[in-house]
């Protein structure tokens, strides 16, 4: 089969998701064309060369509905050869993206092909797309529906995660994503967003609260013990009988940021990036994606991740650098422990407890993180991977070439 | 038109009225006939130029109509053998025969010519969903007996003639989803402010109120089949915040009834998907749904046990025939401790003069205090006055004297369980009773043989067994003793229809019936416990396998310390080593270490706060026993489950192998309502018949007995059963006839 090389990857900075946000007044189309915009101007690309471009979002309804990837792709004055498509995997939705644009480049159905994603939660909120899962009786109840923030407490009573260990890790979060900001880690990739007039309206992550510390973490009160103590709990328990009582332990100082903001990630084969006079920064070495246990929902990241280092014949300690979504603290201690992952291989430029996370976007964005530091630090092997709704996880594993 | 359930006259203005009046019963329901004459006079207005309107009516005294015919439903439940029929045509006259009522209904609602219904009395179940498909509903605002409701949920069923479509419609989902769901009736004016009904008016008004609407309204249609109508509140996926009323109520029924009840679920269904879709889709939504439901074990246990048995034991079906029924002018209650406190009460509520004996007058006034503090109760809530109260306490008389027991029809014995004690009392009451009076003892364990020994009339001994506490557990145990005549059983009936109470008749052993099955389950938590399964596992699966409360805090209601006695009293019978038995050290450890003894002491298994509620599992329950088992995976859970169910029912059939219990309906209300046992099965031998069949459940019973021991060991019976096919209803049938049933 043929090879997926990346070539590049950029990702816009992200903005708070509510209506004070720097993005607010930037529509979804607009984040998803600047982002396709730079990756072609950055690589001089000649577009009509793109088959594909592949986009994650999670709300796709209203400006996000009715397939915005070719929307993009033809707001982005692409060739009007390339095809577009918007896909949705909950909150891996952009490294689904990134993976099905890399299975196209290794099929051969694509030479060249873009992954990555788009999301404003400030203009089309979490949840608008609705959905069957939580409505609709029959599934809703044998599958143990209940809201994420529930299954990330869960995990934290189930795995003996206390309080202070998930305060602990959102406040190391919040220092390493505002280190690295400060050293300019993230430069290679951030692309500035520019408002209607070609103004820059932000050139950098707007979410994060690099002075929080466990004091001020304390002072928060748990978002899902109302929720639990209406009915949640007494569900979750019905799969894990063994849970005695749910300590919630998760707050909106543990949890992703809820953001704005859009990713992309250019994916091709060897011989087209020659053609094309580009450099391959990696290449993909294998990719996963698993279903898990829906009550609980987010303990996916260890079996997907067990499953993709399977592919790739690794074992946990061959990668470099490890980037799992910081959907909630809890699921990331638990990889950790589960996998025996030092800290400081895992989220060492922080993530979306700091940054947030702008759903559909944010698988790209990990892609891109991970290949600049192991650029920046000479590393090899990256893996990145995301917990997902309804119980999946999916992953990648990269290398430098 | 001629018909055999309704009235029928048409008016010189064309105006039909049917008068629903089914023959030779007290309370209309919807039989079999009532509905075919819906249908006949359906088609009439329909068809019938001269017809230009339809009002309906009843002709009872007792209200509109009390729902389906459950007599007739109970017998269409759980799943028929129709094998003449392939899956397909069985499927179709299901669906045919489930969507008459509904689809008959909705013509007459389309009919293009108005409908008014006068609702004098209740009108319940398929009696209110009549009347949603009438375009005008006028109710009585005189008669306080009037109810309105959808209690087909009671019963594991669903409301089947549109009533989830209808209801929804009119008042929205998330006021329609509680009154479905939970089945609670509500009163006219209630109705009139939700808009259930559009109308008020005195009970000799209605008919004419409802006329008069017809003849005003001669085009009148469904507010849903008007154009551009919207839900009230909404449709999920369609506006904002409907999706989240879905939500939530999914989580409402998920967390309540732990999946144990499929009506709730399909109730949730009927309304989620029949909402979304125009109401003649929606209909046709609900009778699938409602077929789907009633064909599952569920619907037939809860029929049969909840609604059937309680009504048939209600009445005194287990009664002999052939005894004068007996009127109580005088009972005499012994021991006015808790028990005997909480009997006087009963008895003095129903109207009984009780006389309420103890060794002291002081003791006595005790007892009559506990009444007291009732009474204070019911009249500050408004659910009695005053004058009522003092009525009820002018009803016992306390005493020390047995001279004042003289002429007493019954005495009920409440002292401690203790044979020499009951021993003398019975022979103190029978110096002054008369010789036709009857001697009840309560108790739960002490066998009524060897207690009649002290009687010099043993055959007017007899157990009569009460639940604590007294005033609300529905449920009365009447154990024979070898001597007692069926005139004497007789006669305990009596008494315990005449304090409104459901009586189980069974036969003398070492606690009975149900002390005796009531101990399997927490003895099985216990076996979990030694075995190393942790506590929250042991009780979150009790629960959710449908017993009201876990095994270890059943145990510490109980008391731990009873457990301890029992265990040991256990062992010793069976010439084990108490002393190193594990089980035993582990709660002499519990009880006699660390004095945790139960919730009387505020800590047992559990901790418990000072209302008395269970706080949480003592975290040092482990020191003495090491957690092998810390994670329950669904496999896990199934086990247990069967080993918690199972283990309730084998006991249950050994209590028909010795002839203990000789009657499956006794038995499965008895296990019911004495201790809980899970509701939606209809009780342990429904369990076994409809949940397993007999086959089934011995093969599962021989597997858990090779794996767990002799404890699920089926007895000879059940393999005898077994080889025949016969279920406990096949071999162990309820006396007497089916009572006449309605809901």
């Amino acid at each position: 089969m043929t090879e997926a090389y990346i070539y590049d990857a950029v990702r816009t900075p992200r903005g708070k998701g509510k209506s004070s946000g720097s993005l607010h007044e930037i529509t979804s189309l607009s984040l998803a064309t600047q982002v396709l915009q730079a990756i072609r101007d950055r690589n001089d690309l000649d577009t009509s060369k793109v088959d594909d471009v592949v986009l994650g979002c999670v709300s796709p309804v209203g400006e996000q509905g009715a397939d915005i990837a070719r929307v993009a792709v033809l707001n982005a004055d692409y060739a009007e050869t390339t095809a577009g498509v918007q896909v949705d995997r909950f909150c891996a939705s952009g490294l689904e993206a990134c993976n099905m644009a890399a299975s196209k480049v290794m099929t051969g159905e694509a030479d060249m092909a873009i992954g990555g994603g788009v999301e404003s939660m400030s203009r089309v909120p979490m949840g608008a797309s609705g959905g069957a899962w939580s409505t609709d009786p029959q599934v809703a109840i044998k599958s143990y529906f209940t809201p994420q923030g529930i299954g990330a407490d869960t995990i934290a009573t189930k795995y003996g995660f206390s309080r202070d260990d998930v305060d602990a890790f959102a406040v190391e979060s919040q220092k390493r994503a505002a280190r690295a900001w400060a050293e300019g880690r993230f430069a290679k990739s951030i692309i500035p967003v520019k408002d209607q007039m070609g103004g820059i309206r932000l050139d950098h992550d707007e979410h994060m609260r690099p002075d929080a510390d466990m004091q001020s973490l304390a002072a928060l009160q748990p978002s899902f013990a109302g929720m639990g103590a209406m009915g949640f709990d007494e569900i979750i328990k019905q799969r894990y009988p063994e849970v005695e009582k749910i300590n919630h332990v998760h707050h909106a100082g543990n949890s992703s940021g809820i953001v704005d903001g859009a990713s992309a990630v250019l994916f091709g084969s060897k011989e087209m990036g020659e053609r094309l006079g580009l450099k391959p920064r990696a290449r993909v070495r294998a990719m996963a994606s698993i279903g898990s246990e829906p009550g609980i929902m987010l303990t996916g990241p260890t079996y997907v991740s067990q499953k993709v280092l399977k592919k790739a014949g690794m074992n946990p300690e061959d990668i470099d650098l490890y980037e799992l979504n910081e959907a909630f603290a809890s699921v990331v201690l638990l990889m950790m422990q589960n996998l025996n992952i030092p800290h400081d291989k895992m989220n060492v430029n922080g993530g979306a407890i700091a940054m947030g996370h702008p759903l559909g976007a944010t698988g790209g964005m990990l892609v891109g993180t991970v290949l600049d530091e192991l650029e920046r630090t000479g590393k090899e092997t990256g893996l990145m991977t995301l917990c997902v709704g309804a119980g999946m996880g999916t992953a990648t594993i990269i290398e430098r070439v | 038109m001629k018909l055999e359930t309704f009235g029928w006259e048409v008016d010189a203005d064309g105006i039909a009225h049917a008068v629903f009046d089914v023959p030779g019963r007290s309370m209309n329901t919807l039989t079999g006939k009532a509905v075919a004459d819906i249908i006949a006079f359906t088609n009439e207005v329909a068809t019938n130029e001269a017809i230009k309107g339809l009002v309906i009516s009843s002709g009872k005294p007792s209200g509109f109509c009390a729902g389906a015919d459950l007599g007739e439903m109970g017998q269409r439940a759980g799943g028929g053998e129709k094998k003449e029929l392939s899956e397909a045509e069985l499927k179709k006259q299901q669906f045919e025969q489930g969507f008459s009522l509904n689809g008959t209904l909705r013509k007459l609602e389309t009919c293009g010519k108005p409908v008014a219904v006068a609702l004098n009395g209740l009108a319940l179940g398929g009696g209110l969903e009549v009347a949603l498909a009438c375009h005008y509903r006028v109710a009585a605002n005189d008669n306080p007996k009037l109810q309105f409701g959808l209690p087909e949920a009671k019963i594991g069923l669903l409301p089947g003639a549109g009533g989830t479509q209808r209801l929804p419609r009119l008042v929205g989902v998330q006021a329609a989803l509680p009154l479905i769901l939970q089945g609670e009736s509500f009163n006219a004016e209630k109705a009139l402010a939700m808009g259930v009904v559009q109308e008020l008016a005195a009970s000799s008004e209605t008919v004419a109120k409802a006329k008069a609407w017809v003849k005003a309204n001669p085009k009148a249609k469904a507010p849903w089949d008007e154009k551009g109508f919207k839900v009230p509140g909404g449709v999920p996926h369609k506006s904002p915040g409907a999706g989240q009323v879905a939500t939530m109520a999914n989580m409402m029924v998920a967390s309540k009834t732990y999946g144990n009840y499929p009506a709730q679920k399909n109730i949730l269904s009927c309304i989620y998907e029949g909402i979304q879709v125009p109401i003649d889709a929606g209909l046709r939504i609900e009778t699938r749904y409602f077929i789907n439901t009633q064909q599952r074990p569920e619907a037939k246990a809860m029929i049969r046990s909840l609604f059937l048995s309680m009504q048939e034991l209600s009445k005194g079906a287990n009664r002999p025939a052939g005894h004068p029924k007996t009127e109580f002018r005088k009972i005499a209650v012994i021991g006015a401790g808790l028990m005997g406190a909480g009997i006087a009460y009963v008895q003095a509520k129903a109207g009984i003069p009780t006389v309420l004996v103890d060794v002291s007058k002081e003791n006595a006034e005790k007892g009559k205090d506990y009444s007291r503090r009732l009474v204070e109760k019911d009249v500050s809530r408004g659910k009695s006055t005053k004058e009522k109260g003092d009525a009820l306490l002018e009803l016992i008389t306390t005493t020390d004297n047995y001279d004042d027991v003289k002429g007493a029809d019954l005495v009920v014995e409440a002292v401690f369980e203790n044979e020499e004690l009951k021993a003398k009392i019975t022979q103190m009451a029978e110096a002054v009773l008369d010789e036709n009076a009857v001697f009840g003892s309560n108790t739960s364990t002490l066998p009524i043989t060897g207690l009649a020994k002290a009687s010099k009339r043993p055959e007017n001994f007899i157990g009569i067994h009460f639940f604590s506490p007294v005033e609300r557990m529905g449920l009365v145990e009447i154990i024979s003793g070898k001597e007692t005549s069926e005139a004497t059983l007789a006669k305990a009936v009596d008494y315990v229809l005449a304090i409104r109470k459901t009586p189980i008749a069974v036969n003398d052993s070492r606690g009975f019936y149900t002390s005796r099955c009531f101990g399997t389950y927490t003895r099985e938590g216990m076996e979990m416990l030694a075995e190393g399964i942790k506590p929250a596992i042991i009780e979150n699966v009790g629960r959710q396998c449908g017993m009201p409360m876990g095994a270890l805090e059943v145990t510490d209601s109980v008391g731990i310390d009873t457990a301890l006695k029992v265990t040991r009293a256990t062992a010793e019978a069976m010439g084990a080593d108490v002393q190193g038995d594990e089980r035993t050290q582990f709660l002499a450890w519990l009880v006699e270490d660390q004095g945790r003894v139960g919730r009387k002491a505020g800590k047992g298994f559990y901790d418990y706060n000072e209302k008395g509620k269970p706080e949480r599992l003592w975290p040092d329950i482990n020191k003495m026993i090491e957690v092998k088992v810390d994670e329950c995976s669904p496999e896990l859970k199934k086990e247990l489950t069967s080993r918690f169910l199972v283990r309730q029912a084998i006991e249950v059939a050994r209590c028909f192998d010795e002839g203990v219990i000789t009657d499956a309906r006794d038995a499965d209300i008895g296990s019911i309502l004495a201790w809980g046992f899970a509701p939606f099965t209809g009780g342990c031998c429904s369990y076994v018949d409809l949940f397993w069949g007999i086959k089934g459940f011995v093969a599962e019973a021989d597997r858990l007995a090779a794996k767990y021991g002799d404890r699920f060991a089926p007895p000879a019976l059940l393999r005898d059963m077994a080889a025949k096919g016969e279920g406990f209803y096949d071999r162990f049938p309820p006396a007497g006839t089916k009572a006449a049933a309605a809901a």
